[in-house]
């Protein structure tokens, strides 16, 4: 039954394991790409040959790029602020920069801790967090509004007791459930300027 | 009096046994017959969708899309309010376990939005033995309530459970005490604003049936609480409160593993319902009586609804003439009057509803489709 032969039908399959996509946007895209072979297909296989080769997860942060540690981690004018912000993902991390925050630097988690998932903070990049703490004046935790979220935030706070690092978390201008991701820039960068401290429980 | 809020028209896609259907409406009651397996019941489910929660029959989501469909389904009313019409929708993507909600074509940032433009309170067949059956029911028909009242509550409900969960499985696998801790204290809020928005508009509810004692010809009742706390009575400050329940849980966790959930908590909690004037439990009272309780106290609700929001709620009455004798019918249609609200209700037999006359519109279902009227 597969349409367009097996090649196309497994473009298809694979196209639609993409978050936002399912199998009918996915076919649509695979034919799209078809159509204009030349003018999309064949630079889109080549940049995705580079971007296969070239890709790097930062040692340090967790951020992608194309070379480790990345180019957030190493540039010395972050330096400065002291700031350093904890996200659940790379896709919250790039929101954050496309918002413009300012000369930061990240940690990315690599998700929440969830135990009806089996996530437990040795699935994190906690343990990285905390070998980091020292060297920053303040940890901003950018994290999602959601239970899992939440519960992250606070159990971060209470490893981090004691480290003398002041730790805050993002002002409530951040929707209910809500997932950094979605959130318009203007509001992100509200509700990072508008910060509150965590308070260790 | 007539409605302020009137649904004017509804449209059904690939909903249970609907494939497309459309209904147009006016400022008038609802009543829906046909045989058995029409899609009466379906129908009040999709109105009950446009409230927080997962509808009457608290069905997952994904059940929702009609058979042999892609698994897309979608339900959207337009409701004329006293600020002009309001365009209202929800359904799920195929293969989607959530929901979206639409408010005049935009996405809603959450279901809660819905409740700035209607509530809506209903009575089901499944809740003929509220009173007789187990407390879980009981609590969740409260929580319904409440929600009403309150919108945020229901998700304040959802969460706690969540977390609950979260908290017995760490328990059983023996889990970082300071992870326990960060859940126990997200347990703890939830549950100090669920107790005390229970608490609230339980308070206010037995007040204005207080009110209205022996005026209406349904029995008053008498509301309550279980205790919280075995051994103490609750910190009148939801702060406090909370406190207090994160401290419980962190001494209790030992215990908690051995019994293999969490003893202590608001859902532990029975809501119990009297017979006012008979000072009689209401589980014991007849079937018909025991009806006759439960529409007295969801008629008072949506009173008090509409008296603290403005908003009288609509009310879906699924096979409401069950069990009631002619005069009961009688008196329920008259109440109805006095709600300037919209209410939907199903029956099998047309006959029932005769003494609503020209105060409602009949409309007959067959196999998921309508008739015209009778
Ligand atoms: N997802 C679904 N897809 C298709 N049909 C469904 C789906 N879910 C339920 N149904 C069917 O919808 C039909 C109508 O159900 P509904 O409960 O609305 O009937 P009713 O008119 O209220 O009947 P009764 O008088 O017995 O209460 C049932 O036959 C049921 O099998
Ligand atoms: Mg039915
Ligand atoms: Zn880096």
């Amino acid at each position: 039954m597969a349409n367009g032969g097996p090649e196309i039908e497994q473009l298809i399959q694979l196209l639609a394991r993409l978050p936002g996509l399912g199998p009918r946007s996915a076919r649509r895209a695979v034919l799209h790409l078809i159509k204009r072979k030349d003018a999309l297909m064949v630079p889109l296989s080549a940049a995705l040959d580079r971007a296969v080769a070239a890709v790097r997860v930062c040692e340090t942060c967790g951020n992608v790029d194309t070379v480790s540690p990345c180019h957030i981690c190493t540039d010395p004018r972050r330096e400065q602020s002291g700031l350093l912000i904890v996200v659940e993902d790379v896709a919250d991390l790039w929101a954050l920069e496309r918002a413009g925050v300012g000369a930061v630097r990240y940690h990315v988690l690599g998700g929440v801790l969830s135990p009806l998932d089996g996530i437990g903070p040795e699935d994190l990049t906690i343990e990285q967090l905390l070998g980091r703490a020292a060297g920053f004046s303040e940890i901003v935790l950018a994290v999602n509004a959601t239970v899992e979220g939440q519960t992250t935030a606070h159990y971060i706070t209470d490893r981090l007791a004691g480290s003398g690092v002041r730790i805050t978390r993002l002002a409530h201008g951040v929707p209910v459930g809500g997932e950094l991701d979605y959130l318009d820039e203007g509001t992100l960068s509200q509700a990072l300027r508008a910060r509150t401290a965590m308070d260790p429980g | 009096m007539t409605p302020a809020r009137v649904l004017v028209r509804l449209r059904l896609n690939a909903f249970r046994n609907y494939m497309t259907a459309a209904l147009d409406l006016g400022p008038r009651h609802l009543v829906l017959v046909g045989p058995n397996g029409a899609g009466k019941t379906n129908l009040l489910e999709a109105i009950s969708l446009l409230s927080p929660g997962r509808g009457l029959r608290r069905a997952g989501f994904e059940t929702l899309a009609a058979h042999g469909s892609d698994g897309a389904w979608a339900v959207a009313a337009t409701l004329d309010t006293p600020d002009g019409p309001v365009d209202l929708g929800t359904g799920s993507g195929p293969g989607e376990t959530g929901r979206r909600v639409r408010i005049n074509g935009a996405n809603a940032r959450a279901v809660e939005a819905l409740s700035a433009y209607l509530r809506i309170l209903w009575i089901t067949p499944a809740m003929d033995g509220l009173f007789t059956g187990p407390a879980a029911e009981r609590r969740r028909f409260l929580d319904r309530l409440v929600t009403t009242l309150i919108p945020d509550h229901s998700a304040s409900v959802g969460e706690f459970e969540k977390l609950m969960r979260q908290r017995n499985r760490l328990l059983e696998e023996d889990g970082d005490p300071l992870w326990l801790g960060a859940i126990e204290g997200q347990m703890a809020e939830r549950a100090s604003a669920i107790h005390f928005a229970r608490a609230d508009c339980l308070a206010h509810l037995q007040g204005l049936i207080a009110e209205t004692l022996g005026a209406g010809a349904f029995p008053a009742a008498g509301l309550a609480l279980t205790q919280l706390f075995e051994d103490m009575a609750v910190p009148e400050a939801p702060d406090a409160l909370e406190a207090l329940l994160r401290m419980r849980w962190q001494q209790d966790r030992a215990l908690d593993r051995a019994a293999g959930r969490t003893l202590l908590g608001p859902h532990r909690i029975d809501f119990e319902v009297v017979h006012a004037q008979k000072n009689m439990p209401a589980a014991l009272g007849s079937t018909g009586e025991q009806k006759a309780l439960l529409i007295g106290l969801v008629l008072a609700h949506a009173r008090l609804v509409r008296q603290m929001t403005g908003i009288a709620p609509f009310l879906l009455l699924d096979e409401i003439a069950a069990h009631l004798d002619p005069a009961r019918r009688a008196a329920l249609f008259d109440a109805l009057e006095g709600l300037g609200t919209q209410a939907f209700m199903t029956g099998t037999d047309p006959v029932l509803f005769a003494a609503l006359g020209a105060r409602a519109q009949t409309i007959a279902v067959r196999d998921g489709r309508f008739l015209a009227e009778p």
